[in-house]
């Protein structure tokens, strides 16, 4: 298809602008949750969201709100055992494959379009309504919002969490309020992605900016960007070939975190390790 | 003036007991080194100082207040942790996040911020370290960034959880004659918490040994012995000088060196 007549369409239209707003929440929520070392907590919320939807589904609401409460239930839990969390990827593996199972089992139950299952597991942007769109626009402004007002405990918790204590913040509190913000991030770009998929929009942009930035503010921005640029790019490529969205975007998500990771990091090349030094000393 | 005073101070984490009635009184401008086997409530000090663990018994003053939880008197340098290490954000950003860092808000600095960060990194001569992303710093430049941050707000009472951990003995003695440095110049009392007495002799004006559940406060040359340390820990102690260093050694085995070394 010609590429000049691409947004004659109403929607290739809110396609584009769907794959922007969530992209600005993603980037900038999984700069943070890649600095936390959370990634695997952000996998699992996404596959709860799964439950979530098509339990929805089943009870006539629509899928997106179903995800929505189960994924902030989800965070607030993980947020709640904080510390007791850490180390426990089995424990969270069997939830989250109960999830997926009870989804499976949700679907079955209501006996309909395997076409719902496919777009909740990867996505289908082209197919966001303006209703939608608008709702993931108030959603990304309120996580916006919220992120903002916490991002300096946030940062202080993430980078020096003793310390962070020791100076009077609740680290519990910052790690809740962190994971239901994750909870409405996961929630959007699993309408963009897909559930198992969420990586690519939450994780991909956000570790590859890690690698190319030295600062905070530059990180976050040049996540937002490469998130925008990849959800865009995908779209459009997916209106030129019409291999599905999800792929290109995934794609371009890999392909630059491991373009990322051939950047130079400069290493310790510079000052030897401890080690090294203490052992030219020795005789 | 009294920086510090223990007045019978019992602390217990969970059922265990770590220290029993202690007392000791710390003047302000004290170096103090904080030494005692592994389990034997160094950490547990300075988190009663902190205020995040409050006394079974007895009672603290820090310049004749209670510690209050977040009170900028103390200024607090963590046990080094390897998260950090990894990262490639520059070590401005690192010590930055701990100005007002437990406020709501945006992570921006105002000028006076960026003064007070510039002020903490010239005092530890850090300008230059900070510039570069973490992950290419080694232990010791590490540890003079996170310095700097414990400095941030000017505090009377700096509480250093072994800062020596994990760096070799060159590096050791810079960060010790760094501490000293700064201790002198801000006027500021100092407890540094390590498990080597060594590299720390020529910086220390007194020493606080801790030891089943008690402890014991006074010059090198008073503690240091082989009477009061066997007298500490219930069990014969010998305290050998060597060469201008001091080296223990208990019945079964050294105590202070080999018995709780970490693994660099």
């Amino acid at each position: 298809m010609p590429i000049a007549t691409m947004l004659d369409y109403d929607f290739m239209r809110t396609a584009f602008a769907a794959g922007f707003v969530v992209a600005l929440v993603a980037g900038a929520v999984g700069y943070f949750l890649v600095l936390r070392n959370l990634t695997f907590a952000g996998h699992a919320l996404s596959h709860v969201g799964f439950a979530g939807a098509t339990g929805a589904l089943l009870v006539g609401l629509a899928p997106f709100w179903g995800l929505l409460i189960l994924t902030l239930a989800a965070g607030t839990a993980m947020g709640l055992l904080g510390e007791r969390l850490r180390g426990r990827d089995v424990a969270i593996g069997v939830i989250l494959s109960l999830s997926l199972g009870l989804g499976v089992l949700f679907l079955h139950l209501y006996t309909a379009y395997a076409a719902q299952a496919t777009a909740l597991l990867f996505g289908n942007v082209l197919g966001v309504s303006g209703d939608n769109l608008r709702d993931l626009a108030l959603l990304a402004v309120a996580s916006l919002v919220a992120l903002a007002a916490i991002s300096r405990p946030l940062l202080f918790a993430t980078l020096e969490p003793e310390l962070a204590e020791a100076k009077g913040l609740s680290l519990r509190l910052v790690s809740v309020l962190f994971l239901l913000i994750v909870a409405v991030a996961v929630a959007e770009a699993i309408q963009i992605v897909g559930i198992l998929l969420v990586f690519a929009l939450m994780v991909g942009p956000a570790a590859a900016a890690l690698r190319l930035t030295t600062s905070v503010k530059a990180g976050v921005a040049v996540s937002v960007l490469l998130a925008a640029t990849e959800t865009s790019a995908g779209i459009t490529l997916a209106y030129l070939t019409d291999a599905p969205p999800t792929f290109w975007i995934t794609l371009l998500s890999s392909a630059i975190y491991l373009l990322a990771l051939l950047v130079p990091q400069g290493g310790r090349a510079a000052a030897p390790r401890e080690g090294e030094r203490a052992g030219l000393l020795e005789p | 003036m009294t920086a510090i005073e223990l007045d019978r101070l019992t602390l217990r984490r969970g059922e265990r007991t770590v220290l029993a009635g202690v007392d000791a009184t710390i003047d302000e401008g004290e170096f103090i080194g904080v030494f005692g086997p592994n389990g034997s409530g160094k950490t547990s000090l300075l988190q009663a100082l902190l205020g995040l663990l409050r006394p079974a018994a007895g009672a603290i003053r820090l310049f004749g207040r209670p510690p209050m939880h977040g009170s900028p008197i103390c200024g607090y340098l963590p046990q080094r942790r390897s998260a950090l290490a990894d990262l490639r954000l520059r070590g401005w950003d690192i010590v930055a996040s701990a100005v007002n860092g437990y406020r709501w808000g945006l992570p921006i600095l105002g000028a006076e911020g960026r003064r007070e960060v510039a002020w903490a990194l010239a005092t530890v001569e850090a300008d230059e370290l900070a510039r570069r992303p973490i992950q290419q710093l080694s232990g010791g430049e590490v540890q003079r960034l996170l310095l700097a941050q414990a400095l941030l707000g000017k505090p009377r009472l700096l509480l250093l959880d072994e800062p020596l951990i994990s760096l070799d003995p060159h590096y050791q003695q810079s960060v010790v004659e760094l501490v000293k440095r700064v201790q002198r110049t801000l006027g500021m009392t100092v407890l540094f918490t390590a498990h080597e007495i060594n590299p720390l002799l020529g910086a220390m004006d007194r020493v606080l040994y801790l030891g089943h559940g008690r402890a014991m406060l006074g010059t090198v040359d008073e503690v240091m012995t082989s009477e009061v340390l066997s007298r500490l820990y219930d069990t014969p102690i010998d305290v050998l000088h060597v060469k201008g260093r001091i080296i223990v050694v208990a019945a079964h085995g050294e105590v202070e060196a080999d018995a709780h070394r970490h693994d660099a």
